[in-house]
């Protein structure tokens, strides 16, 4: 059942609502206000490169963090059998039908100077944490909310490893540690390479998280472009500008990561 | 593999509860007696009344499942069209498509809100420039005429935003499914005398359907949690639920807000475990009807 037309409206589409899109941000990007050529949007970003430092800092981080949490998670759920394997993928699914805000905000009732955390170390003698308004803050809503996006995809390429293969590395005289480090981890690198681009994007480009829960004191890139945008510092030409850069870095570094990877782009989606 | 030990279990347990516990203390506080998020001032279902009396709430609620439903109708039967297109190209015009395809989904989402914003503010001025300068000519004003095709950001452009980065993950979980498509079942429905709709509606169409519901689910749900794309093409008049907790956030998160996402959670999860328990139950009377088949002489 071959028919290549039924695709050209959703060609149309794509020219108009995603190629367009960004056609318009590369010309805001290299226009002043009045519409003549400039480069100065790009010249005027390098005393955000503080901004950008940070961001991707943070990013990393909470990237490093998810992998050595999610990598766990996944790697154990994919060993249970019984309900808990058959809801895995479900309860990892399911934080995500809570708002996304108010879920990334509930931290801050868990964690303020007199929340439910600070409390239950009280009543246990032990002295406050001070972590709201805290870059701290700021990576653990990265890590809570983009998680789901680590384990998923590790856990649907583990799931799916042929157990005979495992079994042979077994009959071949492998122990646990060698079928893991020599078997199952080098199969499952599509899945954590997929889930680094998951959680890194939305980390490095976050404008809410890092409102709600770092107070908005330490600007991050996403908090820049906003304020560009629709925030106080209106200028949409810098704005551009910052978000044409920023796609291009991550662009750059997603490129080189899927050279390691050899391209599995279709593991990207569960 | 080995099964888990207590430490592997309690590792698992421990993540659970990192996971889920912001979302416990938003439940069991919207049935708290006081505005308060610290203090346990005794159990109401106050909240829950209010809320259906909360203007601004309910009719965030109205946009933000409009938009969702309409969004993902659109983009699932778009999406299955495109998909079904994409894998009908030729290897080197479908890799392109993909790749144009593969932007929403790896852009970030501030990239895509932004750029969306900026394409529809810059057409929604040229279309009014465009009708000022049509209102001017001669023949226009002697015909009566009277055009205004401006237009400003507003529910159309959420829908549009929405459709947008909602058919990238329809399409990317119906093309596996093609691929695993026998090509000669199509084939053999029409050596049978079905037309080629009669053989793509019967024949075609449920094997792919496993692909199109999971495409459909991830597009709603995407749909109903984004808020960073609506918030910059929403404009200022219409407000999804998001918008309307991120405008509350940093004053007072209100209990009907909290209410209301206990509410929805609560549809959700009652909703996945009928799904599952039917899917346990269809898996364990394939079986049995395995098992009795292996039993027939």
């Amino acid at each position: 059942m071959r028919n290549k037309y039924v695709a050209f409206p959703y060609v149309g589409w794509m020219a108009l609502f995603v190629v367009a899109p960004l056609i318009v941000v590369v010309v805001y990007a290299l226009t002043t206000r009045d519409g003549s050529l400039t480069l100065d949007n790009f010249s005027s970003m390098l005393q955000y490169a503080p901004v950008f430092g940070r961001s991707f800092f943070l990013a990393l981080l909470a990237t490093a963090i998810c992998i050595l949490l999610g990598y766990p998670m996944a790697y154990y759920l994919s060993r249970e059998r019984g309900w808990l394997r058959r809801m895995a993928t479900m309860l990892i699914m399911l934080p995500m039908w809570m708002n996304f805000l108010l879920r990334t905000y509930s931290w801050v009732f868990l964690l303020e100077r007199n929340g439910l955390f600070n409390s239950l170390l009280e009543s246990f003698g032990l002295p406050k944490v001070n972590i709201i308004d805290t870059s701290g803050a700021v990576v653990l809503g990265m890590v809570y909310n983009f998680l789901p996006f680590m384990v998923l995809p590790i856990y649907s390429v583990i799931e799916k490893i042929d157990y005979r293969v495992i079994e042979a590395a077994q009959d071949l005289g492998a122990n646990s540690a060698q079928v893991f480090r020599r078997v199952i981890f080098p199969l499952s690198l599509p899945g954590v390479l997929s889930g680094i681009t998951m959680v890194f994007i939305p980390s490095v480009s976050t404008f809410v998280i890092s409102r709600l829960l770092g107070g908005g004191k330490e600007l991050l890139l996403g908090d820049l472009i906003e304020m560009q945008f629709l925030g106080s510092a209106y200028n949409p030409h810098l704005g551009s500008a910052i978000s044409l850069v920023m796609m291009v870095i991550v662009l750059v570094c997603m490129g080189i990561m899927n050279r390691f990877g050899e391209g599995e782009e279709e593991a990207m989606l569960l | 593999m080995k099964k888990n030990g207590v430490v592997s279990r309690l590792l698992l347990a421990v993540m659970f509860l990192f996971l889920y516990a912001p979302i416990f203390v938003l439940i069991i506080f919207s049935f708290n007696d006081s505005k308060s998020t610290a203090v346990w001032n005794g159990f109401t279902l106050n909240w829950y009344v209010e809320l259906f009396q909360n203007r601004a709430v309910m009719s965030a609620l109205r946009t933000t499942l409009l938009v969702s439903v309409l969004a993902t109708a659109i983009a699932t039967v778009a999406g299955t069209a495109a998909a079904i297109g994409f894998y009908s190209m030729r290897r080197r015009s479908r890799t392109a498509c993909l790749a144009v395809n593969n932007i929403p989904l790896t852009n970030a989402d501030v990239i895509t809100g932004v750029s969306m914003m900026l394409l529809f503010v810059f057409v929604g001025q040229g279309l009014s420039a465009f009708s000022n300068w049509l209102n001017g000519l001669q023949w226009v004003e002697d015909a009566n005429l009277w055009f205004d095709f401006s237009f400003s950001l507003g529910f159309g452009t959420l829908l549009i935003a929405h459709i947008t980065f909602d058919i990238p993950y329809v399409i990317l979980s119906v093309l596996p499914k093609l691929r695993q498509l026998d090509p000669n079942l199509a084939e053999a429905a029409q050596d049978l005398g079905a037309t080629r709709f009669v053989a793509f509606w019967k024949v075609v169409l449920p094997e792919l359907m496993p692909g199109i519901v999971n495409g459909m689910l991830i597009a709603f749900t995407m749909s109903i949690d984004d808020f960073v794309i609506s918030y910059f093409t929403a404009g200022s008049q219409v407000s999804t639920l998001s918008m309307v907790v991120y405008s509350m956030v940093r004053r007072q998160i209100s209990p009907e807000i909290k209410a209301l996402s206990t509410l929805m959670f609560v549809a959700v999860l009652i909703l996945l475990v009928i799904i599952n328990l039917r899917q346990a139950r269809q898996e364990s009377a394939a079986a049995r009807r395995r098992h009795a088949a292996a039993r027939q002489p």
